[in-house]
This record gives C-alpha cells, structure tokens and sequence, in this order.
C-alpha cells in the first residue's frame, strides 16, 4: 500500500448545494450523490464514457461552453448548474432532437414503463415536438442470442456496442454508416448467439430498441413485481432481481453488487427460470400407512413421522441438493446429528468449463452448476456421482435403515430406489419416479419461494427473498426438519 | 506562379511553382534550392526550430488559424516515448484545393516541411494522410516520398544527421470528417473516423496514444522557407497578428477562380474585382463565404471593406478560415445554396452528437421543404433555434458548420427564404 491513506476531496456546488466527493469524481457522480439525477444516455457505470449523446451538459460558472458531465472531473470550487436556463433549455432541445426520428411507438413498445426516453422527455421535453417531417425508418432485425432490435427506437448511445467490445470482448455489434444513418448491426451472418453474456445489452439499452425474444410482449414493465434473489444456476451466486406477474416468473434481470456481479449476468441464468414455474410439484404431505396413502395434513404427518422415526433402526443416510438454502441444509445436518450422525451426500452439474466475463474479471459462469456448492461443503456434506449431476447413490438405494432426501429429484433413479429401507423420507418440490417408495412424501419450497441464504464459491453469504407463492402446503424444509427435532419451526 | 491563373498582386513563395512539372522530381527540387532549409533546420537544436517559428507567427492553414510555433512547444520536451506528426492532406472543405495543388506540383515542398516539423518536436514518424479522393495527388506524392527515401532524404539517417524519420502516406477512405484532427487519428488507428473528446489533448496523447501534432499541408510548406529565410523575414508580408502569405482558393461566380498566393490582410473585393477579373457577366455580387463553406456568409455589404486576414474576416462578420472563397453573384438562390451545404454536412457528420446526428437531418429536410415551396415563417424561427442548439454543444465543431451557414443566411439573406414561402402559400391556396 502506498503512503496514500487518506482520499483527497473536493467540494463543489451543485444547483446551490455543497457537495463534497472524492477527487477524481465526474460532475455526473457527483450530482448523483446530491440525490438529483442529470440525463444521460452514452454514460454507464460498467462502460467507457465517450461523451456523444450530449444529454448530460452542465453549466460550469467560468467555462465558456456547456460542459458533458459524465467526463468532466469535480474540482475544488466548481460552480455548477444544472437547471440554468442555458442547462436546462439545451437538455430540453437534446430530447427534442431523440424524437425527430423516434417512432413513439411506446404502446407496442417492451421498453415502455421502464423506458430512458419516456422518463426524461415526460420529465421536462417540451409538450409537443416540432418536427413535421416524415421520420425515417430502419425496421426491425434479429441480433441472434435472445436478442431482437428495433432500429428505429435507438438513440445511439453505442452502450451495447461498449458492452461486447469492453466487457464480454467479443465485438459482436458495430455501429454501421455514419450520421443519421448509423445504425448498430452485427457482423454478417455472425451475431450474438455466439455471445454468453449477450443478455447485458438489452439491459444497458436506455430504451427499447434492444428487446428480449423471451420477454417480447409477455408483460407490461409496470405489472412486474421485482424481487431481490440470487441467481441458482451457478456457484457465483449473481444478485438478481426475479419479476413476477400471476404467480409466474417472467424474466431475470441482474442486481448490481460490486463484488460479485457488478451490473451483469450471464445468458445461461438469465434464461434458466422456467422450472421456476413448473406445475408437476408435490403440494401436499402424504405418508403411506398400511399401504394406504394418507392425506391429512402437516400436523398429522409430522406426528406419524416422529413416531416412525422413533423405531427406526439400520443408520441414516441423506441425499441433499445445493440448490437449497443454507437454512434448509443446516437444519438437514443438524436432523441427521440429532438421529446419531450420517453421512450426507449432494450431487451436481459441473460444466466442462468455466466461462469468465472478459472486462469483470470477478464474475464467471462457474463449473458448478448449482448455487450453494460451498454452502453443502461447509456443512460437511460430501459431492458424489458424475459431473452430469447423475449416478454415485448406489450405497444409498439398497439402505435398509433411515433414507432422508431433501430436493434431489432423484430423476435418474427408479421406483425401487428406497424399497429396501425402514423409513424413506422424501422431502422434494417436484413429483419424481425415484421417490415411488418413499413413506413420506413431503412437499417443500424452492429458493424462488422462500427467504434465505446460498454461500458462493469465494464463501459470500446472500440472501434472497420470496417472489412466488408456494403451490399447495409446500413450506420450508428448514421448518419441517425443525420441527421434528424439537426445534421451534 | 499562381496556376491557372496568376496575378501580379501575388507574393509566390508556397506557389512558386505551380505548373512546372520539373519541380515534381528530387532533381528539379534541389535544383530550385530544395532540402537547402532541411539541411540547415538539421543543424540546429529542435528548440531552436520551434523558436524560429514562433518568430514569424505563421498560423495554422487548416481552419482554426492556432500558432503552428506554439502548437509545437505544447509536445513533450523529452522523447520518453515515440512522437507522431500528422499532415492533415484530407482536405475536403467545399470550396478549398490547394492542399491538392501543393501535393501534385510541389511534393518535395511537402516533404521537407514535414521533415523540419518533425525535427523540431521529435517525431520519429510522419504520417501524411491524404483524402481518399486525390488519386493524382497521392501518386506524384508517393513517388517523391520514395525518392526521397532512395536518397537518405528519408529514413535512417536523414541527410547524415543521425536522426531517423520515417514517412507514411495514408490514402483515407473518403469521410471528410476524418479531416478533423482527432478524426484523423482514429481513422489511421483503423478506427471509425470519429472525433474524440478532448481532453487529453494530441499533445499528450494523440495517434495510438503518443504525443502528436498534427498540421496542415498549407501550414507544413511554409516552413521550409521560414527556416530558409528566417522568422523576421516572413513578416514582411501580413498583419502583425496574420503574418506571411496565404492560399486564397476562389471559386464561385469570378471570372479567373483559382488558387492566390496573397499577403494576409488583402482586400477582398480587389481579390473579386482585380485579381479574379470581376463577376461573370459583370453581374452585381451577392455574398461571399470567405473560409470555405462552414463559415457564415458575408453580405454584399460586408464584403466592401473586409481584410482578408484573421482578425479582418471576423470584424466583417465571419470567419477567415481555410481562406476558400466562394463568391456568389446576384443571380445566385442563397436558400439552394444553403440546402446543398446543409446536405453535405448531414451526410459527412460522424453521427456521434445528438445534436449534429439529428439536427444537421432535421435541418435539412425543413430546408428542402421550404425549397419545394412548402414551408412557413414558423419554420425559420424553429431553424434558427435548432442551430443555436447545434452550436457549442458537441464534440467537434462540424456541427457548428451546418449551423453557421444557416444562420447567417436567415440573417441576412430572409427576404429570399420569405419569398420561397410567400410562393409556397399562394400555391398551397390555389
Ligand atoms: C469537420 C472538420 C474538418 C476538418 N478538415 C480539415 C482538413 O481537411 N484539412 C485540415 O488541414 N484541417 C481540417 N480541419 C482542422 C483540423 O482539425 C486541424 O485543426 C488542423 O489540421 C490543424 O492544422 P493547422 O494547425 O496546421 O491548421 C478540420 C476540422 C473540422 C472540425
Ligand atoms: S441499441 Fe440500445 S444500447 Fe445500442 S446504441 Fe441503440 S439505444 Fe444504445
Ligand atoms: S454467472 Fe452463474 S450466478 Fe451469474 S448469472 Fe450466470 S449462472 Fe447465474
Ligand atoms: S459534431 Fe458531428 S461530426 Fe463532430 S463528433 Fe459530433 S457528430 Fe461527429
Ligand atoms: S452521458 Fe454525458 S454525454 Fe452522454
């Protein structure tokens, strides 16, 4: 470490107010810590910062132009304004210039309601554009990937030109021709389904020219409830947002953390939600008695559970997944502690490779293809079967004692997985052939559904919260193990 | 020697000559005295050239009329790491060619100017980039630069100095945007021809990020003969703030239009009526643009006592700029005129400024429809406001270019912009 231990400052005004910021601070952050935004659309946290789109002049007492916030650096005693008339009139004429060739086609629009241009023009364009002039038109073209885009609706801030040369550095897009005919295109028959990171530019798009095909006309912005989680398709662990309508996952979108993800994630967990949706779930407790499967309720299936239990003979042995919470697994070892001890094995999907993002060296789609890896191995639990995430539950088919199962769908296993041992309990969320022989068949909540915590692969702790309403009496496993060991659920 | 034309108002030195073909050739150059101020400049210390220089005052023949002693000063005085110099050869102003005259009859001139400059900032490398449309220019040019090369001239060892100065011709692809000094680095990086924001300055980084400086073929010839003949001695022609001789390229409704090697501060209407022979068919002038098309347009009476020097041109009302002087008669549509200069500047913006991107468009297509007859008073008012906004607001000035033009013209050419919409209405009625 150098000698530099205390960070320079500067205090600048902004519209009247001090404010004091690192040196080295753009105006633009700046204006950001007074709490105020200044419009912007070439200027991204994750990207260069070209300084074109000419949205986020300043007026700088002193300066004898307006001056691109973005890239001018906060100096000590700086005067600014960004509500001047010269400020503010020229950023209206700026929003004024977007709409001369904008379609406004805002109804059919997927960008609408969370939309750069919307915002900004609603916020201070002037009330009625003054162009009457025939628009002109570029039409639609497919980007490859997931990606659609819609020429017309660009403003050329050359964000997701920026992304794919500086983050995920593969130049996929380009900007082709110049003036008013620049439009972003890809390379010939190339485009972005050679891309894995891809996803990012229809994120970073301020506004709708660059759509999900996924997404495409499924949802208006505005119905789309965003709740906090983590990503479950690998062990980096991505802060994400899961939006909701109806009960159903509509679409992933990242969550910055300056850690792990930053403001990206990759196409592979972006479109790995479906069977977040999924209708073949266990709903209801069931336990087999006397051959006849009974369906009565938790309180009636835990106190026969605890009966069985008590008898059980032959030892224990546990198949868990990662894809469950710290909270679900810690309470499984704690169960399998309080039965006289066991081994408890997980198995995962690991990928051939891992598959870095270039520009944000921290973030990977990791080889493990499951969230909380680290979580299952801090606990003491052992990984077993092949890297296709099948196999390695052999000692554990034949069991004659205690088989405890939490989440594995055990969908390379068949109905005689189990029928050896005393007491088969199944604690699953989706219906599965290798369960046929279980005893106890009890429904349980995926991370989507419930509040709690997955370690990534560096050992980070994150927690998620609820999106979806869990089906039927699915609940927690960690209150359903809980309480058999006397712990409060 | 002025070509075709000359006059005995002209002070030949960059022209001297023009339409001698033996000029072309290393021979014919050192005969004429040529690599004379090479030799010398070689000799002296690169502080010393800059000095020399800064003496005689010349200013940059590209536009913007900067110091070209001064802009040198401004390079890094030790070479910690590789210094370019670019020669701007891109000209595509309308209205200017006699960086392509220069080119074609006088490549050595060029070359040694180079060579000197480089000198005197320490480049190891010259890049000269030329507008992709001058193939006439750009071959003569490229054999000189081999002969040049044959002879030591060149190279390793440049005329036995122990300096070594390589030279590139890079041919462009035909933007005229890339005649922009930043531009023009992109563009010879491989990049697109986009302007760059400033800073950092080419002084500090400039072409693959190295200290650079980039002047213009005009500004480059002059320096073999300052070096020759001294600071002081360029003086003796121009203004005390315009010092030496100037390229006037005239085109437009004069008689004999064509390149003038003038002292600065020369009066434009004898430039119009004694050196160019007067308006054709002895027509009464209208307006002339006096710096090549991006600069405003001079009235009539505006023109009557305007200097042709830096300062001279502004007080008139515009700006001296490349010296390209178009001059219109009474017979000439100032609103066609506008539009097609307009056109050009729609079609040649890099498109990165919003407000170039789309207003030079937008511009555009109201001066068309207000051309077709079909446009209102409304319509000046929403030009003249779209152009204040193109001014000062981007990151070059090519916008500023579609907006001067316009202005001006609205200014003080209405009545004819009036007069198309007048028509428009009684039409629109009938
Ligand atoms: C849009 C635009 C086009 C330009 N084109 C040219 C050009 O063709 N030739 C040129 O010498 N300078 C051109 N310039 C000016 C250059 O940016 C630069 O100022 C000049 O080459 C510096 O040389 P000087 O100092 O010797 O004049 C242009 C500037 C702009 C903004
Ligand atoms: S497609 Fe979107 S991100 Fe890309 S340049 Fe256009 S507006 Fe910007
Ligand atoms: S890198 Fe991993 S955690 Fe991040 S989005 Fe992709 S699969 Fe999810
Ligand atoms: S002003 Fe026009 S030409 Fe210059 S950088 Fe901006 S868009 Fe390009
Ligand atoms: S955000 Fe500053 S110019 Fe685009």
């Amino acid at each position: 470490m150098s000698d530099n231990t205390t960070t320079e400052t500067v205090t600048l005004t902004v519209d009247g107010q001090d404010v004091t910021v690192a040196k080295g601070t753009t105006i633009l952050q700046a204006i950001d810590q007074v709490g105020t935004e200044i419009p912007h659309y070439c200027y991204h946290p994750g990207l260069s910062s070209p300084a074109m789109c000419r949205l986020c002049l300043v007026e700088v007492e002193g300066a004898p132009k307006l001056l691109p916030s973005c890239v001018t650096q906060a100096t000590e005693g700086q005067v600014v304004h960004t509500e001047s008339e010269n400020a503010a009139g020229m950023r209206r004429g700026v929003l004024e210039f977007y709409l001369v060739n904008h379609p406004l086609d805002c109804p059919v629009c997927d960008q609408s309601g969370e939309c750069k241009l919307q915002d900004y023009v609603f916020a201070e364009g002037r009330e009625r554009g003054r162009s009457r002039e025939p628009k002109r038109i570029f039409g639609r073209d497919d980007f490859g990937g997931d990606v659609l885009f819609y020429g017309d609706r660009c403003v050329m801030c050359t964000r997701c030109v920026r992304f794919m040369e500086e983050i995920e550095q593969k130049p996929l897009l380009t900007i082709v021709d110049r003036g008013t005919r620049s439009i972003i295109d890809t390379f010939f028959d190339r485009g972005l389904e050679e891309a894995e990171w891809g996803g990012n530019v229809v994120d970073i798009c301020p506004v709708g020219a660059l759509v999900s095909k996924d997404f495409l006309h499924k949802a208006r912005a505005w119905d789309l409830k965003h709740t906090p989680s983590v990503c479950g398709s690998c062990s980096q662990g991505c802060n994400i947002d899961l939006h909701t309508r109806d009960n159903l996952v509509h679409r992933i979108k990242p969550r910055f953390n300056a850690d792990v993800n930053g403001h990206w994630m990759c196409d592979y967990g972006r479109g790995n939600y479906e069977w977040m949706n999924r209708s073949d779930r266990v709903e209801e407790p069931t336990f087999v008695d006397d051959g006849r499967a009974v369906q009565l309720g938790w309180d009636v299936a835990l106190e026969a559970l605890e009966q069985r239990l008590a008898g059980v003979t032959g030892g224990v042995k546990a198949v868990v997944s990662a894809s469950w919470s710290n909270e679900d697994l810690g309470a499984m070892a704690k169960f399998v502690e309080s039965l006289g001890g066991g081994e408890i094995v997980f198995r995962s999907a690991r990928a051939e490779d891992e598959s870095p993002l270039r520009g944000f060296p921290s973030l990977a789609r990791r080889r493990d293809l499951v969230p909380n890896i680290k979580g299952a191995e801090l606990l003491g639990m052992t990984r077993v079967g092949g890297d296709e995430g099948r196999g390695g539950l052999e000692g554990v088919a034949d069991h004659d004692g205690l088989i405890v199962v939490l989440g594995d769908d055990l969908a390379d296993q068949d109905e005689f997985f189990g029928s050896k041992a005393s007491l088969f309990v199944y604690l699953g969320a989706h219906t599965s052939v290798g369960a046929s022989a279980a005893h106890f068949t009890l429904p349980v909540s995926t991370f989507a559904e419930q509040k709690g915590t997955f370690t990534n692969h560096e050992g980070i702790v994150q927690e998620f919260l609820p999106a979806l309403e869990a089906p039927g009496s699915a609940r927690p496993a960690s209150h359903v193990i809980s309480s058999l060991v006397g712990a409060p659920a | 020697m002025g070509y075709p034309y000359s006059h005995d108002s002209e002070v030949p030195m960059l022209t001297k000559h023009f339409g001698d073909p033996e000029a072309r050739t290393l021979a014919g150059w050192k005969a004429r005295g040529g690599y004379a101020a090479l030799e010398k400049a070689l000799a002296m210390s690169p502080a010393d050239v800059i000095e020399e220089v800064k003496t005689s005052g010349l200013r940059g023949r590209g536009g913007a009329g900067f110091p070209a002693g001064i802009k040198w000063s401004f390079m890094p005085k030790e070479r910690e790491k590789p210094h370019y110099l670019c020669c701007n050869a891109d000209e595509a102003e309308p209205g200017t060619f006699k960086d392509r005259e220069l080119i074609r009859w006088t490549p050595h001139q060029l070359i040694e100017g180079c060579l000197i400059a480089a000198h005197a900032i320490q480049a190891e490398h010259v890049y000269v980039y030329c507008r992709g449309e001058f193939f006439e220019a750009t071959q003569v040019f490229a054999r000189a630069v081999e002969e040049a090369y044959e002879a030591g001239i060149i190279g390793a060892d440049v005329m036995g100095s122990g300096h070594t100065i390589d030279l590139t011709v890079h041919v462009g692809a035909g933007a005229y945007i890339c005649g922009e000094e930043t531009g023009l680095m992109n563009s010879l990086e491989g990049r697109r021809g986009e302007p760059r924001i400033k800073p950092p300055f080419p002084a500090a980084a400039g072409v693959f990020g190295m200290p650079t400086t980039v002047n213009n073929v005009e500004t480059l010839c002059a320096v073999p003969h300052i070096l020759a003949n001294g600071g002081e001695w360029y003086r003796q022609w121009g203004t005390e703030k315009s010092p030496g001789t100037k390229i006037f390229c005239v085109s437009g409704h004069v008689r004999r239009p064509g390149n003038y090697e003038l002292p600065l501060g020369f009066p434009l209407s004898e430039l119009i009526h004694d050196v160019c022979g007067g308006i054709r068919d002895d027509n009464a002038l209208k307006a002339v643009i006096p710096g090549g098309s991006s600069v405003p347009f001079l009235s009539e009476a505006e023109c009557r006592d305007c200097m042709l020097d830096y300062e001279g041109v502004i007080e008139a009302g515009s700006m001296l700029g490349c010296a390209s002087v178009i001059v219109m008669d009474e017979k000439t549509d100032i609103v066609h005129q506008v539009r097609r200069m307009a056109e050009f500047y729609a079609h040649e913006s890099c498109g990165q400024c919003t407000p170039c991107r789309e207003g030079s468009d937008w511009v555009v297509k109201i001066l068309r429809r207000i051309e077709d007859g079909r446009g209102t008073e409304e319509d000046l008012d929403t030009l003249m406001e779209i152009t204040r906004q193109m001014t000062g607001t981007t990151i070059c000035v090519l916008s500023d270019s579609v907006a001067a033009p316009v202005q001006s013209s609205i200014e003080k050419f209405r009545d004819e912009y009036l007069a198309l919409i007048r028509r428009g209405e009684r039409v629109g009625a009938a």
